[in-house]
């Protein structure tokens, strides 16, 4: 068992009468991607912000690099990044300045700080734009250099809250890419998303979390075997509600679920099962057939979609 | 131990919060330079010559002095004042809520009383700058009779931080900015016309005299006119310092409270 970098057990965080985390356990290892997965609402941003030393639990106990963070938060935010869901990058400075900024806070030597300025800029391919005013990027690039700004430090454990929520698909991609060098690099990385292909995209291990309780855990791949089919077929009908059609498709799969604009069908040959279909005389308007995702174990563990 | 110490710079927290408003300012600072040596000309020369000269046709001298030399101080003040309520509303709002470059802050070693004290440190230092300049402009209009008056610089930043405390202290639990015009059409804008500031409390009714000690500005126009001539009774100028003290200090108390709750919770 490789050296743990982080361990929380009976974690709780209430904000009033509201209790947002629920007693949630984890323990993620050195050099681990480990991801929180679950819909908006779930508790992801709570624990993260407990699990980045700047939001204290209101019960329970967290250790991070075997410091406790509310007693020594300082030190231990000195080697950790953080990426949260927003973005909130001085807007008036420069790309250049809002790095060297941060480097600032961190306390390091100019010498440093500009050395690592400049790497970063590469890594965060913003060279470019470096005297530009972080108002005028993109929104791609302003998350990007809100990774690059979170690894002033060098931190050993880099937290991400949603990276990718809002970014079009060539912008994720190359995000997730900057992720994976981080992750071959040693970094530890705590993802949050309410993507599924995200998680199995950039996650060694998972939990999906869901009224602030932690309801499955493990790998993408063995949570999919434990909780779901081989694979899925998805059929549309031209009809307002696919509840009337549950009972015509049962016999079909084993397991049959019915979202508003869909019926999903859980079977181990979707093609065959979709032949069948067709031969019964059922017309759906679509029909697809597709793997079983992280998606379909939410679906599975809480009766309910991760994107509403 | 937060970083390897080689690969320290060896700065305070709160310096580094310092820091960054220094930074930010940077990108300004040609503007509000040239503001603050202008302003106090401008003032100075419309005010305390162009009214003065009025004021010394009708009625003579005020409290013994020229016109000019009694509203110099004051208009040193206000200016201090202004800077204190222009530096803790929107801007510390912004920080906390809109564009949330506190919350950056302080997922670094930063904690949330670091960042208050880089806030109020900063705008004490641009108070101190700016409280210079004016008094090199009031000497150079020939308005300064003492040695006292090398204390005025001092007092632009006690003035400065005895609204600044307060008011980023309130900032901070703000949800909107709706309540802040209402700041200054009622309490900001009444204060800087009606604490002594450019006629002597004599000239009040006698029933709004008590109130008018009753507003922090006027116990800092008080101290500004005694630090001119390089007169005044101690026992009313330690009284009149200690209410910005006091609300310096009280701002700072709550500060520490409020801003840990908007930022760590």
């Amino acid at each position: 068992m490789s050296e743990t970098i982080l361990e929380a057990h009976g974690l709780v965080k209430r904000f009033g009468d509201f209790e947002a985390v629920r007693g949630i356990d984890v323990s993620i290892a050195r050099g681990e991607s480990f991801g929180f997965l679950g819909p908006n609402g779930a508790g992801k941003t709570s624990t993260m912000r407990m699990i980045s030393a700047v939001s204290a639990p209101s019960s329970g106990s967290i250790r991070i690099f075997g410091l406790d963070p509310t007693t020594d938060g300082p030190a231990v935010r000195a080697r950790l990044g953080v990426v949260p869901q927003e973005d909130n990058l001085e807007l008036e400075l420069s790309v250049r300045l809002n790095l060297e900024m941060f480097g600032r806070y961190f306390d390091l030597p100019r010498r440093v700080i500009r050395e690592r300025t400049r790497e970063l800029l590469a890594f965060a391919q913003l060279s470019e734009r470096a005297e530009d005013r972080v108002d005028d990027l993109s929104g791609g690039m302003k998350r990007r250099l809100t990774i690059a700004r979170a690894l002033i430090n060098q931190p050993e454990l880099l937290i991400l809250d949603e990276p990718t929520t809002g970014l079009d698909p060539q912008a994720r991609h190359l995000l997730w890419d900057r992720l994976y060098r981080l992750k071959r690099d040693g970094v530890t990385l705590i993802v949050t998303t309410h993507y599924m292909d995200e998680a199995e995209q950039l996650c060694d291990r998972l939990v999906v979390m869901d009224h602030g309780r932690i309801v499955a855990e493990g790998a993408p791949r063995a949570l999919i075997e434990q909780h779901s089919s081989r694979e899925v077929v998805e059929l549309r009908f031209a009809a307002d509600s696919h509840e009337e059609y549950l009972d015509v498709l049962a016999p079909f799969a084993p397991r049959v679920e019915a979202l508003p604009d869909r019926a999903l069908l859980y079977v181990e040959d979707g093609d065959a099962t979709l032949h069948d279909i067709h031969a019964s005389g059922l017309t759906p308007a679509s029909a697809l057939v597709r793997r079983s995702s992280l998606e379909d174990v939410f679906l599975r563990l809480t009766g309910r979609t991760l994107v509403d | 131990m937060e970083t390897p110490l080689e690969n320290r710079a060896g700065w305070a927290r709160w310096q580094r919060a310092w820091w960054y408003h220094a930074m930010q300012y940077g990108q300004t600072w040609r503007g509000s330079v040239a503001g603050s040596v202008l302003f106090p000309i401008f003032y100075l020369a419309a005010m305390g010559v162009g009214v003065g000269h009025l004021v010394s046709a009708h009625t003579g001298l005020v409290q013994g002095q020229t016109y000019l030399h009694f509203i110099a101080p004051s208009l040193l003040v206000t200016t201090a004042m202004q800077l204190g309520e222009g530096e803790s509303l929107w801007p510390v709002l912004a920080a906390v809520k809109w564009v949330r470059t506190y919350h950056a802050a302080v997922s670094t070693p930063l904690e949330p009383e670091d960042v208050l004290a880089g806030k109020l440190t900063w705008v004490a230092t641009r108070s101190l700058a700016g409280g210079i300049v004016y008094t090199i402009v009031i000497g150079a209009f020939g308005a300064l009779h003492s040695w006292w008056a090398l204390t005025l610089p001092l007092l632009s930043v006690l003035t400065t931080l005895a609204f600044a405390a307060p008011l980023v202290a309130y900032a901070t639990t703000a949800e909107s900015d709706a309540s802040f015009p209402t700041l200054y059409r009622f309490a900001f804008v009444p204060m800087f016309l009606f604490s002594a500031t450019f006629f002597p409390v004599a000239s009040y009714p006698g029933y709004l005299r008590p109130l008018v000690q009753l507003v922090p500005l006027y116990h800092a126009v008080a101290l500004g006119r005694a630090a001119a001539v390089g007169a005044g009774a101690p026992a009313a100028l330690a009284a009149h310092l200690l209410v910005l003290v006091a609300l310096t200090v009280a701002g700072v108390l709550v500060g520490r409270r409020t801003i840990r709750r908007r930022l760590v919770d």
